[in-house]
């Protein structure tokens, strides 16, 4: 198969423009939803068979309880979101939406200062910061080129704008909440892009070996040829795992594997189509200026 | 060469009956029909000394409550809040073992300068009367013997030999350690009390010559120690038989009272028992489901080659859940969806291999050699690309509890298990996969 995918790379940059640009949109419209991780605050799951939104919305406002938001997050089941709720607020809302309906099962209950939220954040960036330049510096050493480890941190920027932006559309229309979860996603997919990326940059690498005339561009096109099977089939498989996650899974999880799954679609999308073009231009680029 | 494959062989099957033999439940109740017959037993797993392997359920799974408290410091002195955190620590764990709850988990966590302590309890609570149980402060008294009629005196509790009180609190003691004894080098616990406790305690010995003074804790007696001589300096020490151990443990009792830290809830989770078993069930499911797919997917697309990685997948599945009970690994919904992921990943480093032999077979290479060549050449990709996700996984793990990085227990749980699934699968499919495979070639040339 011969193939000159190179000369598409402005079509590839296309597709990932039309990916990225609405998230991109909502990041900045929006933002992303977050959850009481990041802002503190209180968050109660009740269930009950004659439940319903506007008897919750009556009784809060009767208590004069402020409530903030509330979905329904299964069958009979509604979880509430509260900005403050004081000590023993929850045992006597329970008590008067009983008198009402009957009883009702408190199946989650949590409560955080706000303090910890941006002890999260903190976190949260210290821990990309230190992912990013681990892998950086171990591609890097790998492949003896700078300009290997900088286009894979791009296309893995790539990825996580991809992610983070689709995210931000999730939370403002499906109620998606970003949360420790929503973090240890944006992790995993950073090391995911970077996997596949590393095995085209494998190829490159050996092909420019065995037949050191080999233009980079050409390198490429073959790599990408020889390779794209079986980077497929790699994630065809975690997507097979993570798409019955995100169908079947418990609730708790579902937004948690929705990420991880977004994040691999679009791993395996740049690993081909973000970070082997970048590397050509970024060669050509550097050629022109010696 | 051929002897070390057939050691490689069985030293797999080895593995992989252990581990089917430590994944196995204890107990398997047993029903089925054949015709009218009705059968029905209950099959115990062969060596029963593997019992104590389960998997520990986490807290969103089983249901149970985790409270995050912050102790209130500003009151301590700065060089004694490490000592007065380690009595906190002692007090809290007294107090939720005495509520009656079992198997509940008190770990102290030290971020910038804030002193935490986490509590972990398997079932839900009333946050607010936790709260006032293990938050009240420790309430240290010293007793004096109590007069008792000589006919009272048999059926005398600790609490009426001792029920006069002395007016010796908590307040007055200013600190308490472990020291040796100078004659024979027993460990004591010496007691130094402020100016006011200095008075008390005087008038109080002085009465009280060989009598004993008791000690107590939140209403339960420490320790009744006899008092030999007046002690007029404040200064006291307790000798007796107890060894180093027990001598700290009383210290950090002591100085719970003596260092009175409030505290106060800063994060709660529960989750009910029945939303956990809930998501257990759908996640078991869906992994299934998923599980299903891959297998089918490797068989489909692979034919043969995908059915000895489909074994290698199994294999890995095996040893995982086995590794599980023995380490063991709690396990919470983030820890499953990150086995699951994991199982994702098993069979990429065969994905690699496997196209490479196409390759290799495509270049014309016999079949023997395509194979050892597929194996070796995919090595570095698949070394390089596992190396990334592992260094991600030590980062959200977070090992050496870097206060800069991730503590939350649903991050950590993930991590562990999609690493741990990491190394697992690197032995399955390779070592376990090439030694089936070559097996197999070597049958099917004769």
């Amino acid at each position: 198969m011969k193939v000159k995918w190179m000369k598409f790379k402005w079509l590839f940059f296309l597709v990932s423009a039309v990916v990225i640009l609405p998230g991109v949109y909502s990041l900045i419209r929006w933002r992303l939803k977050p959850s009481i991780d990041f802002i503190g605050g209180t968050l109660l799951e009740i269930r009950a068979d004659k439940l319903n939104k506007n008897l919750i919305e009556r009784t809060t406002q009767e208590m004069e309880m402020e409530l903030k938001s509330q979905q329904t997050s299964g069958k009979s089941t509604y979880l509430l979101r509260f900005s403050q709720f004081k000590e023993g607020d929850k045992n006597r809302l329970v008590a008067k939406l009983e008198e009402k309906v009957g009883e009702i099962t408190v199946t989650r209950w949590e409560t955080l200062g706000p303090a910890l939220g941006k002890e999260l954040l903190g976190k949260t960036l210290v821990a990309i910061i230190l992912a990013t330049s681990a892998i950086l510096l171990y591609v890097n050493s790998q492949f003896k080129d700078k300009s290997f480890g900088v286009c894979a941190i791009l296309a893995m920027f790539h990825d996580s704008l991809v992610l983070i932006g689709s995210y931000s559309l999730l939370g403002h229309f499906f109620g998606a909440e970003a949360d420790a979860l929503f973090v240890t996603a944006v992790l995993t997919i950073l090391s995911f892009s970077v996997h596949d990326t590393v095995v085209v940059y494998d190829r490159i690498r050996e092909l420019r070996r065995t037949n050191p005339k080999l233009e980079l561009k050409e390198a490429a096109n073959l790599a990408i040829s020889q390779t794209l099977a079986r980077s497929i089939n790699n994630s065809l498989t975690i997507i097979f795992m993570l798409l019955a996650l995100v169908w079947l899974g418990g609730v708790t999880t579902r937004w948690f594997a929705t990420a991880l799954l977004i994040g691999t679609v679009s791993g395996t999308y740049s690993s081909t189509f973000t970070a082997i073009p970048l590397l050509v231009i970024w060669k050509e680029i550097f050629k022109k200026n010696k | 060469m051929r002897q070390r494959q057939r050691f490689f062989l069985w030293f797999i099957l080895l593995i992989t009956a252990v581990s089917i033999i430590i994944d196995l439940p204890n107990q398997h109740h047993l029903k089925f029909k054949v015709g009218s017959h009705q059968f029905e037993a209950n099959i115990s797993r062969p060596f029963q000394f593997l019992q104590r392997f389960k998997i520990v359920k986490g807290l969103d799974i089983a249901g149970g409550a985790h409270l995050m408290f912050r102790a209130k410091m500003d009151q301590v002195p700065a060089e004694a809040r490490a000592n007065a955190f380690a009595s906190l620590k002692e007090n809290i764990e007294r107090r939720v073992n005495f509520f009656g709850v079992s198997e509940a988990i008190v770990q102290p966590s030290k971020v910038g300068g804030d002193y935490r302590l986490i509590v972990e309890i398997p079932e839900i609570i009333d946050v607010g009367e936790a709260v006032a149980l293990v938050g009240k402060t420790a309430q240290l008294e010293f007793r004096e013997v109590a007069e008792i009629a000589p006919e009272a005196t048999a059926t005398a509790t600790v609490y009426d030999v001792f029920s006069k009180k002395s007016g010796l609190t908590g307040r007055h003691l200013s600190r308490s350690e472990v020291q040796f004894n100078h004659n024979n080098g027993k460990p004591e616990v010496s007691l130094e009390f402020n100016e006011e406790g200095k008075k008390l305690f005087a008038e109080i010995t002085k009465r009280s010559v060989g009598k004993q003074l008791a000690i107590f804790l939140d209403d339960l007696l420490l320790t009744a120690p006899q008092v030999k001589e007046p002690i007029l300096d404040g200064k006291a020490a307790i000798s007796g038989d107890f060894d180093i151990k027990q001598a700290k443990k009383m210290v950090s009792q002591l100085n719970a009272g003596a260092l009175p830290v409030s505290i106060e809830l800063i994060e709660q989770r529960q989750v009910g028992p029945v939303l956990g078993q809930e998501s257990i069930r759908k996640s078991l499911r869906a992994g299934a489901v998923g599980l299903g797919m891959v297998i089918l997917f490797m068989a489909a697309y692979y034919r043969w080659l995908g059915c000895l990685a489909d074994i290698g997948l199994i294999i890995y599945g095996l040893i995982t859940l086995a590794l599980y009970k023995v380490i063991p690994v709690t396990m919470t919904l983030s820890g499953l969806t990150g086995f699951l992921l994991s199982v994702g990943m098993a069979v990429d480093s065969n994905i690699l291999i496997f196209e490479r032999m196409k390759e290799e077979l495509r270049d014309g290479k016999p079949w023997n050699v395509a194979m050892e060549l597929g194996f070796g050449r995919a090595w570095d990709s698949i070394r390089d690309a596992n190396v990334c996700s592992l260094i991600t996984c030590f980062l959200l793990f977070n090992p050496f509890n870097w206060s800069f990085l991730n503590t939350s227990g649903m991050v950590r749980g993930f991590a562990l298990t999609l690493g741990l699934g990491i190394f697992i699968s690197l032995f399955t499919g390779i070592v376990a996969t090439r030694t089936l495979l070559r097996s197999f070639a070597k049958r099917s040339d004769k």
